[in-house]
């Protein structure tokens, strides 16, 4: 297609588009007040009945916590996905080769990259931990401090240590890991049908509002995700860096 | 609405336009990265501090780094294709 078909088709797409965007924001509800009572209900119930400040986490691991059942489970099945792909061809040995191989190659990395990685690593692992046991109370939970932490090890490896990434991910405790999450997640589910009245139902004591260990198993699930979140990102990004270097060296 | 969250508006309407006419994709990763982090900055201003949280974790960390990632494989298969 030409520049002028496909600038001309682009324009007229963008002219039948538009008008119907700003039909559509212009009959939003107004901001702050949303149609349905759903809104102004779960912050209330997750308060009174849950003792869970963050209305947010708790829809997410209570009132829809068997979404996001199916949720992390998705997550984990990506995960082996990406690993049975990406490991078809090699040893663990080899990698291990590749990665010393690549350390040795010398300074790619700047000094500046390697010292800012070195600092950050720290407090960006201390931020994950807390953003995944406060899921409770303030914004946060399993999922985004999941990813924080998988993101502390990605400093490790912009800062040149891929040796170090390889020391510090053995793959069997990852993979340990990854399952132990997805596990108990399923087993905290089923405590509720075995103890309670139904999956998912909320078993453990509630605890004083505005305590760490409020809310019964909602800070539980928190952690249960944060850590399959961690290590199924972990194992991902750690299979692509392998398989770079792996490619690089052939 | 208020001041800040016009400003907010407007950066995530330059951001997204920046992403749009950046043409390289190395650069790309940059841009749609900055566009993400706007984005979690206007989340907030709107009063959706988690969002902008999952917002900060996606496009900040787990999308650049895919798209990096992705390229890296891409430029080495080329290399060995040419050798």
């Amino acid at each position: 297609m030409s520049v002028r078909a496909r600038v001309a088709l682009g324009l007229g797409s963008l002219a039948a588009l538009g008008p119907l965007l700003l039909w559509a924001v212009a009959g939003l509800p107004d901001f702050g007040h949303p149609r349905g009572p759903y809104a102004d209900l779960a912050p209330k119930i997750m308060l009174e009945e849950r003792h869970v400040t963050n209305a947010v986490t708790g829809v997410t691991f209570d009132l829809r916590g068997f979404d996001t059942l199916g949720e992390e489970l998705i997550l984990f099945v990506a995960a082996l996905g990406a690993a049975v792909l990406l490991r078809a061809q090699r040893g663990e040995r080899e990698s291990e080769e590749a990665a010393a191989a690549e350390e040795r190659r010398g300074p790619a990395t700047a000094d500046a990259l390697r010292g800012l990685g070195a600092v950050l690593v720290g407090p960006v692992l201390l931020l994950g931990a807390y953003i995944v046991v406060h899921g409770a109370l303030t914004p946060g939970g399993g999922f985004q401090g999941g990813v924080v932490l998988a993101g502390a090890l990605l400093l490790v490896y912009a800062a040149g240590q891929v040796a170090a990434v390889q020391r510090v991910r053995p793959v069997s405790l990852v993979e340990v890991a990854d399952a132990v999450g997805a596990a108990s997640y399923v087993l905290i589910a089923l405590a509720g049908l075995v103890f309670g009245v139904a999956t998912m139902d909320n078993v453990l004591p509630l605890g004083t509002t505005g305590s760490l260990l409020s809310g019964g198993t909602v800070p539980v699930l928190s952690v249960a995700v944060g850590v399959e979140v961690t290590a199924a990102v972990t194992l991902i990004l750690s299979e692509m860096v392998d398989q770079m270097m792996l490619r690089g060296r052939e | 609405m208020t001041a800040l969250q016009v400003v907010c508006l407007l950066a995530v309407a330059v951001a997204g336009t920046a992403t749009v006419f950046t043409r390289d994709p190395l650069r790309q990763a940059v841009s749609s990265g900055v566009l993400g982090l706007s984005l979690a900055v206007l989340f907030l201003a709107f009063g959706a501090p988690d969002v902008a949280l999952s917002q900060i974790v996606v496009a900040g960390v787990a999308v650049p780094v895919m798209v990096l990632l992705a390229l890296a494989k891409i430029r080495t298969d080329e290399r060995r294709g040419e050798e």
